[in-house]
């Protein structure tokens, strides 16, 4: 993977932005309606401090990490920024990744989650979606495949795993308030993460 | 004296909760609020919320009192984030304005950051029509 670091973070949180008006409508039936607004105030305040110029994929992503962290202001703040901080710890001093260097990153991505949420697999919330495309991802590197079916991989079980999230009831976050009127619904969060591993993809493909 | 800061989604509660419960103290000096956002939106800022740990710490530790959803979270990133700085801090499993009450009485009474902490928690369990 080439390093372009700022604008496969651009990407992401243009896509953030784009769909802001879908992620909240989401949050709307099963939460506060705001996942959408939070992200893309996070994505917008990431995209105005981040150095355009830089090279190096730690700092870049630390940066990302703490503007997220104090800026998005709901949960997805500390989940997401924690996850990039981790990710950061990971990549510090690199200028480029190895498809093998993806796995590494999911890993630090998925601790930092766990790590402040408390969640594991099967709760609806982005875990679904990025565990099952962390472990599709590594099984297309280890299988040998091209880093675009990795990532094609990657993609199509992060968007089975944001799919399955209607089918399951909530029990993190603010939609468990709702128990079984939860079922129905997609997770906001496991649709956002969806929409950063797409983005992630585009980036790469050059798309 | 240890050091309480209110955590909330909304800058105007935890400014309403350290105005309320800085009653039951003489000194209020070490009731920090930390709600909203920098920009004042609703929502929680880890970074904010460290600031405030900081403002509010004397020595004796500091009891976080934090609201819904988020809050929890964010205060954990803040604790964290202050690792190695020697500041105590401990978040009270208790509801934030009741256990804000308490854990002001407590430590106006000169009280260790774990009773400060158990005071807050007591008022989980506390009823009001009883």
């Amino acid at each position: 993977m080439a390093s372009h670091i700022y604008e496969c973070i651009e990407k992401i949180g243009q896509s953030i932005i784009d769909n802001r008006g879908f992620l909240t409508e989401l949050d709307r039936e099963i939460g506060d309606a705001d996942h959408g607004i939070n992200m893309a105030r996070g994505f917008g305040e990431v995209l105005a401090q981040l150095p355009a110029d830089n090279e190096d994929i730690g700092a870049a992503l630390k940066k990302t990490g703490m503007v997220l962290l104090s800026k998005v202001g709901g949960a997805s703040g500390p989940l997401y920024g924690t996850a990039c901080l981790e990710a950061a710890k990971v990549c510090a001093g690199r200028t480029a990744l190895t498809a093998e260097d993806g796995k590494t990153v999911f890993a630090a991505v998925i601790a930092g989650i766990q790590k402040r949420g408390k969640a594991v697999r099967g709760e609806k919330t982005m875990l679904d979606a990025i565990i099952p495309a962390s472990e599709a991802y590594a099984a297309a590197v280890d299988a040998g495949a091209p880093v675009d079916a990795c990532l094609d991989a990657m993609c199509e079980a992060a968007k089975e795993g944001a799919e399955y999230t209607a089918s399951i009831r909530a029990t993190k976050g603010r939609a468990s308030y709702l128990g079984d009127r939860s079922i129905g619904h997609k997770d906001p969060g496991a649709a956002s993460s969806l929409l950063a591993m797409e983005a992630i993809r585009s980036y790469v493909k050059g798309a | 004296m240890v050091g309480i800061v209110i955590v909330s989604h909304s800058a105007k509660v935890a400014e309403g909760i350290v105005e309320l419960a800085a009653e039951m103290a003489a000194d209020n000096g070490h009731i920090i609020a930390a709600g909203g956002l920098s920009d004042g939106g609703i929502g929680t800022d880890p970074l904010r919320i460290q600031a405030a740990i900081e403002q509010a710490d004397t020595g004796d530790g500091v009891a976080v009192l934090a609201d819904i959803g988020s809050s929890i979270m964010s205060a954990e990133t803040a604790i964290e984030f202050l690792e190695g700085s020697g500041i105590r801090v401990r978040i009270a499993d208790a509801p934030v304005l009741e256990g804000a009450v308490s854990a002001c009485a407590a430590s106006a009474g000169g009280t260790s950051l774990d009773e400060v902490i158990a005071a807050a928690e007591e008022a989980r369990g506390f009823s009001k029509l009883a």
